[in-house]
């Protein structure tokens, strides 16, 4: 399967998507002038995934900042998680969060809260 | 072509506004369209102020996401004074005001009568709501919400007020039969 993998920026995350490497990771910054057109290929990728995924998947999100309208594709990127989870793969979300940052926290708890899908919180520290 | 006498009357203008600016405490203030680069433009030249401030970690990201959910909220929203529609983006006026104990990020764009009454219920229950009101409303939001062609979630307003813990202050300055001047406040508290 095609390998995603994108610099980030200072208004897009870094994404990697490979399958083959089982590395899943969305991370840094992301307010994207077209959120839509900028997770359509993201979500795209995970439809393909969804047919034959592997065995484990760990999906980790390492991100600084979104905004509002990230956090709405954010979500659906994780509903496809969840979709896979259903479907009875093994699935697990790390969700980090710099120790000092209660809203990433939280935003983390919430979107536990929304979808039915193995999630992890880990706090790591920023000198 | 404006006279000599035209001109010095508007030097004399830049001091009053540069006296009002100081007097505000106003470092940031902008009218004119609202463009992706000008949203990246602001949020990075206000990073660095708040930076070289040394404010908080956690004001810093504060006023970052309420400029920018601000700035979006413009950018998609703001109706043109004129009906002929040039560009993509809409226009308004943008100003960050630095306090010794608060930030403000006030926004001032036109916008249709007819939107009045659904923006001022939305931002009504917005304030009405405590923080667990406004968690609760962010999640209904984000389930069942769309994502609008404009690119919006609709969780900007209940994204600022839960980010600054403070009431969202807000006024309709009527311009004529079908449109109006929408301001809106926002305050982040410099303290920790």
């Amino acid at each position: 399967m095609q390998v995603i993998k994108m610099k980030g920026s200072d208004d897009t995350p870094k994404i990697i998507l490979d399958k083959q490497n089982g590395l899943f990771e969305i991370s840094g910054r992301s307010l994207p002038e077209d959120v839509a057109a900028f997770y359509e290929p993201i979500l795209d990728w995970l439809d393909e995934y969804a047919e034959t995924p592997n065995k484990k998947t760990v999906f980790e999100f390492k991100l600084e900042y979104f905004n509002t309208a990230s956090s709405k594709l954010i979500l659906d990127v994780l509903l496809k998680l969840e979709d896979m989870s259903d479907d009875g793969n093994e699935i697990l979300v790390k969700w980090y969060f710099p120790d000092d940052d209660e809203d990433m926290e939280e935003a983390g708890e919430e979107y536990a809260d929304i979808v039915e899908v193995p999630f992890e919180q880990v706090s790591y520290s920023i000198d | 072509m404006a006279n000599i006498e035209d001109k010095m009357e508007s030097l004399g203008f830049v001091y009053e506004f540069y006296v009002k600016m100081k007097k505000n405490k106003i470092n940031l203030a902008y009218e004119g369209e609202i463009t992706h680069q000008i949203t990246k433009a602001f949020t990075s030249l206000t990073e660095s102020n708040m930076a070289k401030e040394e404010d908080y970690n956690s004001v810093q990201k504060k006023v970052f996401h309420v400029m920018v959910e601000c700035l979006q909220n413009i950018s998609k929203h703001a109706e043109n004074r004129h009906s002929v529609v040039t560009s993509k983006d809409g226009r308004g006026i943008f100003m960050v005001s630095k306090g010794e104990t608060e930030y403000n990020v006030t926004t001032g764009n036109i916008i249709g009568n007819d939107k009045i009454l659904g923006l001022k219920k939305m931002l009504d229950n917005i304030n009405s709501l405590d923080k667990m009101g406004l968690k609760k409303l962010y999640k209904q939001q984000m389930r069942e919400g769309r994502l609008s062609d404009k690119g919006g979630a609709g969780l900007g307003f209940i994204d600022i007020a839960r980010k600054t813990g403070e009431k969202l202050i807000f006024s309709f300055l009527t311009i004529n039969e079908s449109k109006s001047f929408f301001v809106l406040t926002s305050t982040i508290s410099r303290l920790k």
